[in-house]
């Protein structure tokens, strides 16, 4: 690859690398997603390469194997260009019947086509699809169109134009006054306008400055930082490079996880791809700038996703967080004035730069501006990744573009913001989603895990579910966290086995206030919140848990048990050679079958086995054989 | 446990490369432990103690970092390494039930190893493959959207494959 000594240079290989995709007759785009991996895409990309070559076709046919699309629920997926054809759940099997019938008769595949699951419809095209339709993708928008590592494909979407405007046509103040104007907030959760950070790291004397990204995306439910750098990482890289040279940086650090195998393999690869076209290193673009990244490889620690504890990570030590201040902007890394933001913060730099603060500004609420990408998991028909304008509202993304919740359940309550952040019920759907709004409901954007639960999804449960991830992760430094959470862990455990009293709410309460009023950094702070959102939002559930004995949802083995309806037995033997401890009785044929609650573990397997739905869970305890016998209080 | 030659020398390797990073500032312990990780798949002791000696600091330092990431490991994994993601996403569709599954089809709790040491089992917290929840992975390999019979079936097929 050519060097690229002055922007000149660019604009002539993004012009090359337009034209070269220009001469083919269609163009294939496969999801090589690690979603789509999930589903088997592997094997039905090897058999289109495979098929492409055999049948001669490569001429006219190009083949792009792309980063995440978005809609892993449907994968594997394919685009077919210029007609915008999509095909989702793909085999082997269908590549040459995709070639014979949509590439050379041009005629689409019905049995592939997405179906709109109310109105039964097969759609043709990917933007026609409910789930794209009501998107508006910004940071993620390239990444259906491009092979993440092939620079030349980001050349062929304008990359790098905006460092080349930043380098040539701006002075490091303008890039910040233009950044603050735009007033990005930082999109790993927190909400500091990225600008005003540069600008603080900027004023600061100390030099070496150093500029860190946080890729270690530890909230579970999230992946949206992992899809842009598998997708996309040299979008992440141009957003570095600008604001290295906006604070005044000439060494910089992408912080992945170890989780994330193929966000390393592709960020390394693009970055010494970038290095040796020369925007990377010394004198970038021909300007005169100095900047070089290097990949900080993770070993899977949650707490490290904390500012402080992220670098000293990156300086090879353990990731304990220090109390702040003096803030990273004053003393980050190795002692020194260090900006870190998150991948999508970086990814939304270019787009800013290019196309100014005002249309940034455009969108989004007052507070929040532009679109955020949020990750809609959980027991939600249409999962997947979706880029949103800030001010949607939860109905609207639960609903119109999640499709609403499978099996005609109800939806109870969506969890946003991890660990960190709280459950949203029902009646608060109508809020509109950004920095400020989540925070008032009781829970925060964090990095835009979105968690659907419906009915059958128990809160005292998932509460239970947070203080156990966060008791393993803390990393153990003050008090509060390291006491106070196993504290609230080990009452939670004893309102899910039935052993529960009113004070314990009380307690947990209080455990919570302190632990968020004295813990030393971000982790231990918010790590309360999921207990108190669901106490605020779902005691009822925690009552019937308390005083019933019960789980409604039907969850908590202790406070349920499994009845067999003796009209829909037949009787089969199905469930009893499923048991896997032989809790269920019976005789083929003969009477209905029994199930022994006192040995039945709650696995759910003679449910699933059960071809009659004869066999039910019932929130409580069954007269004769109570699980949990509950003792009188004092 | 002593060290073969080139076993030694590529240990060494490892630590003299790291030693001598560019980057001086940077501690050399972490990458010193990955490495170790990549070469063995796991931490053995007499490596930590080379390493120790190496880099002049206390084993403790190193065990400190080892036992803090939950990427390391300080025992060999079984020939096919199961993995079960627990984060939210995978939580709320069942990754519990799945988790209890397979402690009981392979005899071994979440941490062991079987005695023929053909299986190990791990549970992760979330490994960002939410949309196709719940999910498996078996020695790399993502398994999604995965009910309890498919894994009957893998597990009954690897041990096949491992006979």
């Amino acid at each position: 690859m050519e060097r690229i000594d002055s922007p000149d240079i660019l604009t002539k290989l993004q012009k090359e690398a337009k034209k070269s995709q220009e001469g083919k007759e269609s163009f294939i785009t496969m999801c090589g997603g690690t979603g789509c991996q999930g589903s088997g895409c592997q094997k039905v990309i090897d058999k289109l390469k495979d098929e492409i070559d055999s049948r001669d076709l490569s001429e006219r046919i190009g083949v792009k194997i792309t980063g995440c699309q978005g809609f892993c629920e449907q994968g594997p997926l394919m685009v077919i260009r210029p007609e915008g054809t999509f095909y989702i759940k793909l085999e082997p099997e269908d590549i040459p019947e995709i070639l014979d019938e949509t590439i050379k008769n041009k005629k689409s595949i019905e049995r592939l086509l997405y179906t709109e699951p109310e109105s039964q419809e097969k759609i043709i095209k990917e933007e026609d699809i409910p789930f794209y339709k009501h998107q508006k993708r910004l940071v993620f928008k390239n990444n259906g169109f491009i092979e993440p590592t092939r620079i030349e494909d980001y050349f062929s979407v304008d990359g790098y134009t905006a460092l080349a405007k930043t380098l040539y046509e701006m002075t490091p103040e303008e890039v910040i006054d233009e950044m603050i104007d735009a007033n990005l907030r930082g999109r790993g959760g927190a909400g500091f306008p990225a600008g005003k950070k540069w600008k603080y790291c900027r004023m600061e004397e100390a030099e070496p400055k150093y500029l860190a990204c946080n890729a270690d995306e530890g909230d579970p439910g999230a992946y949206m930082d992992r899809s842009i750098l598998e997708g996309n990482p040299h979008l992440v890289i141009e957003g570095m490079i600008i604001a290295a040279y906006a604070i005044g940086s000439h060494q910089g650090y992408i912080y992945v996880r170890a989780e994330y195998p193929m966000a390393v393999r592709h960020t390394k690869k693009a970055i010494e791809v970038a290095r040796e076209c020369g925007l990377l290193g010394e004198n970038i673009m021909g300007s005169g700038f100095d900047f070089d990244l290097e990949v900080a490889e993770g070993a899977g620690a949650f707490v490290a996703g904390e500012s402080t504890a992220l670098m000293h990570s990156i300086e090879g030590k353990r990731p304990m967080p220090r109390q702040t201040p003096p803030r990273s902007v004053q003393q980050g890394l190795f002692g020194k004035p260090t900006v870190l933001n998150n991948v999508e913060t970086f990814g939304n730099v270019p787009l800013i730069i290019m196309n100014g603060a005002d249309w940034f500004k455009s969108i989004g609420t007052e507070n929040s501006k532009g679109a955020k990408i949020f990750s809609l998991v959980g027991k939600v028909n249409n999962t997947g990744l979706i880029e949103v304008p800030m001010g949607i509202t939860l109905r609207e993304i639960v609903f119109d573009i999640g499709g609403g919740i499978p099996d005609g359940k109800k939806v109870k309550a969506v969890q946003t913001g991890g660990p960190s952040g709280g459950c949203i019920p029902e009646d608060l759907f109508d809020l509109k989603v950004d920095f400020d709004e989540l925070s008032e409901a009781g829970s925060m954007m964090g990095s835009g895990g979105m968690v659907v639960m419906d009915e059958d999804t128990c809160m005292v449960d998932v509460a239970k579910f947070f203080l156990d991830f966060l008791r393993d992760e803390s990393c153990g430094k003050c008090l509060p966290c390291r006491n106070g959470i196993p504290k609230m862990l080990d009452i939670l455990t004893k309102i899910t086995e039935g052993h529960g009293t009113e004070e314990d709410l009380i307690r947990l309460e209080d455990i919570s206030n302190t632990i968020k009023k004295t813990a030393l950094c971000g982790l231990g702070d918010s790590a309360p919140n999921p207990v108190l959102s669901t106490i605020k939002y779902f005691r009822d559930e925690y009552e019937a848990h308390i005083h019933d004995l019960a789980c409604p949802a039907g969850v908590c083995p202790a406070l349920i048990y499994y009845d067999v309806s003796e009209e829909d037995c037949k009787a089969c033997d199905r469930c009893r050679r499923a048991c896997p401890v032989d809790a269920i009785t019976g005789e083929p044929g003969g009477d209905a079958y029994i199930i022994d609650n006192h040995i039945c573990i709650s696995c759910g397997t003679c449910i699933e086995e059960c071809p009659f739905d004869a066999i039910s869970v019932i929130p409580g305890q069954q007269q004769g054989s109570e699980k949990v016998k509950k003792t009188v209080e004092k | 446990m002593a060290f073969k030659t080139d076993e030694l020398k590529a240990i060494d390797n490892i630590i003299e490369k790291n030693k001598t990073s560019r980057d001086q500032q940077k501690s050399p312990l972490l990458p010193v432990l990955q490495d170790i990780q990549k070469f063995y798949g796991w931490l053995p002791e007499k490596a930590l103690i080379r390493a120790s000696q190496k880099l002049s600091v206390p084993l403790v330092s190193l065990y400190g970092i080892a036992s803090f990431y939950n990427e390391f490991r300080l025992k060999p994994l079984g020939e096919y390494h199961i993995v079960v993601c627990t984060g939210t996403a995978c939580h709320v569709r069942g990754a519990p039930l799945l988790v209890s599954e397979l402690e009981r089809t392979l005899g071994i709790q979440v941490g062991e190893v079987t005695p023929d040491q053909n299986f190990s089992l791990e549970t992760a917290r979330c490994v960002g493959t939410c949309a196709v929840a719940p999910v498996i992975i078996v020695d790399g390999e993502y398994h999604g959207k995965i009910s309890k019979k498919e894994i009957q079936e893998l597990v009954e097929e690897l041990r096949k494959e491992g006979e």
